[in-house]
């Protein structure tokens, strides 16, 4: 098996993608609770400019491979290299501070919030002035966050969530939750973008509207994407590059039309008597 | 500044446009929300954006007597497009902005247009994809530049681009502007100014050929019919394709000077329109029964002490509203109380509708109910109806102040001149008549008589008072077996003052008694079955549980006790109906782009359906296709169950034959 799966990620194949220089390198990183083995032994990239789709089965090591990246678990052996820093461990804020933002799979916003206050919050980490001036609302800490606004309502444009903007999010649909994320996810201006399922329990028009705004983020600000998503015509559409997990292992790495062709990927989803 | 200007040398908007710009150039002229804040525009930038554009446009080619489509939502840019090409003489012709392809496809290339203003991505996408269908077509330039980085440019500009190759030409030449003015000089009232597409219940669009004469006059004398001055302001939210909104946010606004909003998104609109507070106002009956449906699910979940009192102030605008908005003799009590209401319901009310500064409101387009139009008056605003059509560039009949009949819809409006012919159809002359329609002279011969008069397709009388009133399209009005009059429209209408339903359709020429299709609305019964714990995964499990349809029924039966104390109408109380397994959409055909439901088309696809509904069966099982945005199809299943109704005496209506009972 482990030979086939080398035939898949030889080099060559991703040579022809849009991707840049690496932009993040995961190297044989591992990843255990107690006994359980939730990643083993995986490495793969991910590319300037790229959109790159983290696939694989239910619990096959998908949302724990991105809790890595963005320094939530702290994987027992290998490292990751982020913009040329190799690390094993990292907080979750430095990785946001260093531009990672993510979504999450079960949405995560503060919902007696509205869409406009929920999207300042990932403005946090660029806010300059004290608490203090910021209460007061006065002189310079205004101007800042007159500055950080005009950025918020940039993204609410982008978004097109003008209607919501000043509704509590949790009276929210679900589709637009989602999107309210990714907003404030934007909101941080982040180079490598985590998107944890952005179309789980979407319909197809809501779904269709997602793509849409991931590949505009992708190719109008220029954001680096890395995703889960379980939709196949979804992640064949959008991603450049594909990597499949299946019980924490990687089966196949490369371009989806080398991916769903991959024996490995088809009998991890259609199961194989072993 | 406020006053009302007289019409003779400015014949034309591009003349009107250079008026404005010297005799209002600091006041706004346009305003848009963006990035959450309202932009504004004087008359004096709107002309230096409209000049920038023309000649940008006329360097890409686009000539004098070509037509231009421009497609989006109600954008100054979109709305500057149209005065651009009219100052260099180009015909625009405004596309409804969610038209699928195919109807896309049909009206550009009727209209022959060579150049397409169009808002965004979606749009682009929708032409190109057309493109091939329209030989004429040389250029497509879009608003939003979001997504379109990409895409072939030899075809394809941003406005932004166009303007700039204007301002260049402008900068390169000096004279270019003193040019762009000669051209606007060549404008004459006599010139085509733009070509309408009315969505027609049957057959393909016409398109029809309005003046500049027509547009400019017909908007001066309704400016002058309710006193409008440059202090009034109005929100532009109506498809632009639609002669309503040509005429009165582009025409009204132009000779008038007034300013003119537009909101940030279709979706933000009635937050917008409070935001702006607009003194004119105009919706079809559809968006004020959304605002009374809207008002009643809120009321509906409000508390106690709020509810009651709604419930008990109502009561007294009821009573007393329309006689206090008609300066009519009220009791000291209910005077009182209504100036209490006033301040603690309706005040706040009309607020929250964006309505705080409302002086006029019209409703037009189709017959509104009875009890939906006394509504929104007894809340003291001045809504008035209007009867009108693309051909007469809207304004035939207007309700003056004070004469406000609601089933009427008034008398003719300034300069216009009506009569009943033999048949009952409504005939109208105007200064808005309409040239023609665009390459189809056998419709034009067919509408306008040989003796100058235009046949409106409507059938109506004139009252004792003077006020016209329509009773059906001329050609929809029918008799059942019995010899009774039957008038589906205003049947449709009385059943959908109910905010449970959403559309109706009735049959009944040349039967035996009347029976009826229904779309329940989404949001009121949606909200009725959170409430009641009803579970529904979609529309059509919604519309066939059968706690709603008890409900239906409990309508229909108020309904039918109604139509029994009318004299003309108790022949039509409703013997049958069923509620449909899908929603009514005009991306099925089954409605028009201005929602009006087109009978032989729905007659066709559901005589299945229909059938049913007349051989006593108890219900009925159809598979219908319908059609999605993008062109794509799929299939509905549905199992539709019928109801008989009890009818009430009154009328000579024959009971129909009852199978099995409820």
């Amino acid at each position: 098996m482990k030979a086939d799966v080398d035939k898949v990620v030889a080099p060559g194949i991703s040579v022809e993608c849009k991707g840049g220089d690496v932009l993040l390198a995961v190297e044989n990183v591992s990843l255990s609770f107690g006994g359980v083995k939730a990643i083993r032994d995986v490495s793969f990239d991910i590319r300037e400019g790229e959109i790159r789709a983290i696939i694989g089965p239910n619990g096959a090591g998908k949302t724990s491979m991105l809790n890595v990246i963005n320094g939530f678990y702290h994987p027992q052996q290998g490292t990751i290299t982020y913009k040329g820093a190799k690390r094993q461990a990292m907080r979750p804020y430095v990785a946001a501070s260093s531009g990672i933002a993510r979504t999450f799979q079960n949405v995560a916003l503060f919902k007696g919030m509205s869409t406009l206050q929920n999207i300042m919050t990932g403005r946090t980490l660029k806010m300059r002035k004290g608490i203090l001036a910021q209460a007061l609302y006065w002189g310079a800490a205004k101007n800042e966050e007159i500055r950080h606004r005009e950025v918020v309502e940039g993204i609410i444009d982008f978004l097109e969530i003008q209607h919501i903007r000043k509704t509590p999010v949790g009276k929210l649909p679900y589709g637009l939750q989602k999107r309210v994320e990714l907003g404030r996810a934007l909101a941080t201006e982040p180079e490598l973008l985590l998107l944890d399922e952005p179309m789980a329990g979407m319909n197809l028009e809501e779904k269709q509207d997602m793509s849409r705004f991931v590949i505009d983020v992708n190719e109008q600000l220029g954001t680096t994407i890395a995703l889960i998503e379980h939709d196949m015509a979804v992640v064949m559409d959008l991603s450049d590059r594909v990597v499949v997990l299946d019980y924490g292992q990687k089966i196949a790495d490369g371009t989806p039309e080398v991916v769903q062709k991959d024996q490995n990927v088809i009998d991890a989803y259609l199961g194989v008597a072993h | 500044m406020s006053a009302t200007l007289t019409p003779a040398a400015h014949d034309t908007v591009p003349k009107l446009l250079l008026r404005n710009a010297v005799a209002h150039a600091g006041r706004p002229a346009m305003r848009e929300k963006a990035l959450g804040i309202w932009q504004s525009w004087t008359w004096a930038e709107v002309k230096d954006q409209i000049r920038d554009l023309a000649v940008g446009l006329y360097v890409l080619g686009l000539k004098r007597g070509e037509t231009i489509a421009i497609i989006g939502d109600n954008r100054p840019r979109l709305y500057w497009t149209f005065t651009a090409a009219q100052s260099i003489g180009a015909i625009p012709v405004p596309v409804y902005q969610d038209s699928v392809a195919d109807e896309m496809a049909y009206v550009l290339a009727h209209a022959e247009v060579t150049f397409a203003v169009v808002e965004n991505q979606e749009q682009v996408d929708k032409v190109l994809s057309i493109a091939d269908r329209v030989p004429t077509l040389r250029h497509i330039v879009y608003d939003d530049p979001r997504g379109l980085q990409k895409y072939d440019r030899t075809r394809l500009n941003a406005y932004e681009e166009v303007q700039k190759i204007g301002r260049d030409e402008l900068a390169g030449n000096t004279r270019t502007e003193e040019w762009w003015r000669s051209e606007i000089a060549l404008g004459k009232g006599a010139d085509v100014s733009v070509m309408l597409y009315t969505s027609g219940t049957t057959g393909k669009p016409k398109g029809v050929m309005l003046t500049q004469d027509n547009i400019v006059r017909s908007a001066e004398n309704a400016n002058l019919f309710d006193r409008f001055t440059t202090d009034d302001t109005m929100i532009a939210y109506l498809p632009m394709a639609w002669v309503g909104d040509h005429i009165f946010t582009y025409g009204q606004g132009y000779t008038g000077a007034l300013c003119v909003s537009c909101p940030e998104s279709p979706e933000t609109v009635i937050e917008d329109r409070r935001e702006i507070g607009p003194s004119y106002f105009f919706a079809p009956p559809r968006v004020f029964e959304n605002m009374l449906t809207q008002m009643t699910v809120r009321m509906q979940d409000a508390g106690r002490v709020k509810k009651g009192m709604f419930d008990y102030f109502m009561g007294v605008a009821r009573r007393a509203g329309e006689k206090v908005l008609n300066g009519q003799p009220v009791g000291v009590k209910d005077r009182l109380l209504y100036r209490l209401g006033d301040v603690l319901v309706y005040g706040p009310l009309r607020n929250r509708m964006g309505f705080s500064n409302l002086r006029v409101a019209y409703t037009a387009g189709e017959a509104i109910g009875p009890e939906l139009f006394s509504f929104f008056r007894s809340l003291g605003i001045n809504l008035k109806q209007l009867y009108g059509q693309t051909e007469a560039s809207v304004f035939i009949t207007l309700q003056p102040d004070g004469e406000v009949f609601p089933e009427t819809v008034g008398k003719p409006g300034p300069g216009v001149e009506i009569r009943i012919a033999d048949d009952g159809e409504v005939h109208f002359k105007s200064p808005g008549v309409f040239l023609k329609y665009f390459k189809n002279d056998e419709a034009t011969a067919a509408t306008k008589t040989p003796d100058g008069w235009v046949r409106t397709g409507d059938a109506g009388f004139v009252d004792q008072r003077g006020h016209l009133q329509i009773i059906d399209r001329a050609k929809d009005v029918g008799r059942l077996n019995s010899g009774a009059l039957f008038a589906p429209k205003y049947l449709e209408n009385r059943i959908k003052f109910f905010p449970e339903i959403r559309e109706a359709v009735a049959f009944g020429h040349g039967r035996d008694y009347v029976t009826m299709f229904i779309n329940i609305d989404l949001t009121s019964v949606g909200n009725w079955a959170e409430r009641n714990n009803v579970i529904y995964a979609s529309y059509q499990e919604l519309a066939a549980h059968p706690d709603v349809y008890a409900m239906i029924e409990r309508r229909v039966d108020e309904l039918n006790l109604a139509l029994s104390k009318e004299p003309r109408m108790a022949a039509s109380q409703i013997a049958r109906f069923l509620v449909l397994h899908k929603e009514l959409d005009a991306d099925d055909g089954e409605l028009t782009r201005t929602l009006k439901v087109r009978r032989p088309f729905i007659a066709d696809r559901y005589a299945q359906l229909i059938t049913a509904l007349y051989d006593g069966s108890r219900d009925c099982h159809l598979k219908t296709e319908v059609v999605f945005e993008d062109g794509r199809k799929g299939t509905i299943e549905g199992h539709m169950k019928i109801v008989d109704m009890k009818t009430y005496p009154g009328g000579a209506a024959p009971a129909p034959v009852k199978e099995a009972a409820e």
